[in-house]
Order: structure tokens, then sequence, then C-alpha cells
């Protein structure tokens, strides 16, 4: 279980301290947890503080009980803590497979690097070898990443907006993903997303805006909240 | 062949042993062994240190290895190598030289290389620069080579320089005629105090010629590079020069591209990048559990390989 006490994150802007991460107390312990809300809200940056890219200003953060606050990025993934990018970096001259290799933490077979391919929907013949360099576009990019964060299997997962740009591959493959994520390592997987279909499989919802926990709960008391006409929606979701 | 230089050749030439095929193998200023093949022949210069090479029209899938390994400290020399590759050839040529300098005096060679590639001849050139020993003494590479290509033949080159090289200034020539291809791939890392300079010139002469000059580097400490590649473009044809380099340190890297089209149907394209590690990059891979110098490691190792 992964824990936030009374953790803020503030910045200087313009010789002002601006808070990003206004006082978050929350506990992540649920299959699906999805993070919501208006752009600008701390999203994304709460998602870098559990890998340890940014350090709160203040607060604590516990992994089962273990103060990790202090601890940097790789002792984090150390302990089991994954991290999707919401834009997925290149890297000239690395392959798709030495990328999962490195994901893995050990060597794998080609076999193997196709299995999380193929879950991701790519075509792992078309892709093992090719560089994760420009040539590669942002869709494929992204399914890589998601594949990458499949090959560590680690307790905590956090994925950062990973429907964006998965035009050809459907929502529901997407899901599956993360079922079968669950399935194999009982974790718990964090989600930001804007997405109905996803805020839909979520176990917890948490409503993030002006960088304070506006509202959090099930889906069915966050999401007609969320859509704005409570009673009239369940019709919409029930669709989605 | 002492165990120093077995290593020398092991970096160099990835031999373990005496190879197969045609070879030349120059160790501390003399010949240490060679063997020919019925299609492959090499002939000492008389008028100068080197050899001649003359590869027969019409060779196919034959290997020459011409490792040259210097071990002793204070060792200077100038190689002349000329090959000359016959039509419809196509052969893969493995040179290489490797300095272990333990003493206090410069150690230098400077290997001059000549290449006529016939007539529909494809070639594959590797060359690899290698150097250790703890003295004080520098080590030393020069390497010169002149390339001239006849109608509808290939040319690839593969230049590494990894490890400790502590000067080098090369210099590359080529001329292609009609539909003559060349492509140069260049890798140095530097580190220390070292210095590295490239300098590239190729003129496109021919109908349909075409070129492709990528250089990825990478500078460490407080060594400096320096990249200059021209292309002269004198005839309908088409010519590219790449050069990415990654900056750390205290390092400095200059890149000097230049492209002139001497025809309205040349087409040319210069590209030029210079950067440190992107940050996110490390992020990235410290989050799949690298530490920061592992991921560092690992980033380079892709980009030069």
């Amino acid at each position: 279980m992964l824990e936030l006490r009374n953790v803020s994150y503030e910045v200087e802007d313009n010789k002002t301290q601006k808070e990003i991460l206004k006082n978050i107390s929350i506990s992540f312990d649920e299959r699906f947890i999805a993070i919501t809300g208006p752009n600008g809200g701390g999203k994304s940056t709460l998602a870098k503080m559990i890998a340890g890219i940014i350090k709160p200003t203040s607060g604590q953060i516990l992994l089962d009980g273990e103060d990790i606050t202090d601890l940097s990025i790789t002792e984090r993934a150390g302990r089991g803590i994954s991290y999707a990018f919401q834009q997925p970096v290149r890297f000239k001259g690395i392959t798709v497979k030495e990328l999962i290799k490195l994901a893995a933490g050990k060597e794998i077979t080609t076999t193997d690097a196709c299995k999380y391919l193929s879950e991701v929907g790519l075509c792992a013949r078309d892709y093992i070898n090719r560089e994760v360099n420009a040539s590669l576009s942002g869709g494929e990019l992204k399914r890589i990443e998601i594949a990458m964060i499949i090959a560590r299997g680690t307790k905590i997962s956090v994925f950062d907006e990973p429907e964006a740009g998965i035009d050809l591959w459907s929502f529901n493959s997407l899901i599956k993903v993360f079922e079968s994520m669950h399935e194999k390592i009982q974790g718990n997987i964090i989600i930001i997303s804007h997405q109905e279909r996803i805020l839909n499989i979520a176990d917890k919802v948490i409503v993030l805006a002006d960088g304070s926990i506006r509202s959090v709960g099930t889906r069915d008391e966050i999401l007609p909240e969320l859509l704005g006409t409570v009673g009239s929606c369940k019709q919409l979701t029930d669709k989605l | 062949m002492d165990q120093i230089q077995k290593e020398l050749l092991e970096q160099v030439a990835e031999l373990h042993e005496i190879p197969t095929g045609a070879y030349n193998i120059r160790a501390n200023g003399g010949t240490y062994g060679r063997n020919t093949t019925a299609n492959i022949d090499i002939v000492t210069k008389e008028d100068k240190p080197g050899i001649d090479i003359f590869i027969k029209p019409g060779t196919k899938n034959e290997s020459l290895h011409i490792p040259v390994l210097l071990s002793q400290t204070g060792l200077k020399e100038v190689v002349y190598n000329d090959f000359h590759i016959g039509e419809d050839c196509d052969v893969t040529i493995i040179a290489g030289c490797g300095i272990h300098n333990g003493g206090d005096e410069n150690s230098e060679h400077s290997g001059i290389h000549s290449f006529f590639v016939g007539k529909n001849a494809k070639v594959r050139y590797v060359e690899k620069h290698y150097g250790r020993g703890d003295g004080n003494g520098k080590r030393i590479m020069n390497p010169t080579t002149i390339v001239k290509m006849e109608e509808g033949s290939y040319m690839e080159m593969d230049t590494v320089q990894i490890k400790g090289v502590d000067s080098t200034e090369r210099l590359t020539q080529a001329e292609l005629l009609k539909d003559a291809t060349l492509i140069i791939k260049e890798k140095i890392m530097t580190h220390g105090n070292q210095h590295a300079k490239t300098d590239f010139t190729v003129d496109l002469n021919g109908e349909n010629s075409s070129a492709n000059v990528i250089s990825r580097s990478v500078a460490k400490d407080k060594s400096h590079q320096l990249f200059l590649s021209k292309i002269n473009g004198n005839a309908k044809c088409a010519g590219h020069t790449e050069c990415d380099a990654i900056i750390m340190d205290e390092a400095s890297v200059s890149a000097i591209p230049e492209i002139t089209a001497n025809h309205v149907e040349a087409s040319l394209i210069h590209e030029a990048a210079i950067g440190k590690i992107a940050g996110e990059q490390l992020i990235k891979l410290m989050t799949l559990g690298l530490t920061e110098a592992e991921a560092e490691a690992a980033i380079i190792n892709g980009f030069l390989k």
C-alpha cells in the first residue's frame, strides 16, 4: 500500500511561492485508482512525486509502512514503483528490445519481449529491433512505454494519461492490460486519466483540482458528480 | 607475439589468434606475419614503408586483415598502404591500430591508406583504434584515407575510436564517379584531455553518385573534438552529412559542416546537433531501476553502438 501524508509541493514563480500540491493525504490500496481533474490541477506532479522525480516540500510518502520520502528514483524503482511517462522519452541507438530488457531488469528472450509487445497491440516482429528514436510515432512510443511497465511487473504502477495517442488500439485492450497486470501481480495500479471509460473501471476515483483533493470515492459516487448532472447521467455512464 | 600484443590484436581486430585468409600484421615497425591468397596479394613497398594490396577482379566474399600493433614506447611511424580493388569484387577489409604505451615517450602511428575501388566493386572497410598503457607518453594516431571510386562501386567505412587515444587527426578524402556510393559511419569517444579532429571531404563528381557521412561522438571530461565535413556536389548527386554529439563535463565539441552544390541537380543536406544527455532520458532509465551512472552508460553505449 502506498500512502501520502500531508504532502505539499511549492515552487517559486515570479518570486512568489506557488503551491502545486496542498496538504494531500491519501492512500492507494485498491486494485485500480484513477486520478482525474482539470489540467494544471497537480496530477502529473503527484505521479512524479510517487516515482521520486520530485520531492515534496513537506509531508511523507510511505510504501507498505516504510517512509520512502527521501529515497531516490532508483531506490523507489527497486522497492517496486513503476511510472509510465505521459510523454515517453526517445533514445538514439537503444532498441525496443534493449529498453524492455532494462525494464525487466534481466536478460530476456526475444519471445519474452514479443509477448510484452503483443499485449500492447504491437506486432513484435516489426518493432523488436527498432531504435526508440524519432522514427517511432507518439502512439507507438506510448505503447512501448506501457509494455515496459508490464515487463517490470511491480506492485505499484503509475500511468500518466496512458490513453493518449492510442487511437487505433481500443480502450478495451488497454483495460485488459490493466486487468491482466493486476491478475499477475495483485498490486495497485494508479491511472491518471480524463477518459470516462477508464474512470469507469476504477475502484477509487480521486479528483484533484487546484492542488487539492476536491473529492474521493467509488466510481459510483464520483462519476455522476463529475458529469455534473446527478441522476440523468446514469444511463450515459452505463453506455460507456 | 607477447601478451600485450595479443590483447591489442584482440581489441582492434577482434582476433584471438592469427586470422584465416589474407592478412598482414605489422608490429612495432616490422612485419610480424603475412599471408596471401590466390586472389589477394600483398607486396612490401620498396620506396617507403607500407604495402601494396592487390585484389583480383571478381574476388567475392574474401576478407583481409591488416592490424597494426605498437607496444614499444617512443615509436613513431608513417605507413603507406595502397589497396587496389579489382572490378566486381565483394570484400571486407579489417584494419585497426592498437597502441600500448607504458613509457614516457610519445608513440605515434600515421597510416595513409589509399583505396582504388574498381568498377562495380563492393568494399566494407572496418577500422578500430585503441590505446592503453599507463605511461606518460602520449598515444597518437593520425589516419589519412584517400578513396577513389570508379563507376558503380560501393564502399562502406566503419571507423571506431572509443578508448585511450590521446590525440587523433583523421583526414578522409573521397572522389566518386557515376553511380558510386560511399557510406561513412564514424564513432568517437574522447575523455581526459584527449583531442580528436576529423575532417572529411567528399567530391561527388559522377552522375547519380551519393555519399552519406554520419558521425556520432561523445566528449567527456576536458576533451575536445572538432568535426569538419565538406561535400561538393559537382553533378546530379545526393549527399548527406550528419554530426551528432553528446557533450559531458567540461568537454568542448565543434561541428562545421559545409556543403557546396556546383550542379543544379545536386541535392545536399547537412545536419549537426550537439547537446548533453537529456535529463529525462536519465530519469526514465532510473525509474526502471538503473543508477544514474548505469543510466548514463546505457545511453552512451546505445548512442555509439
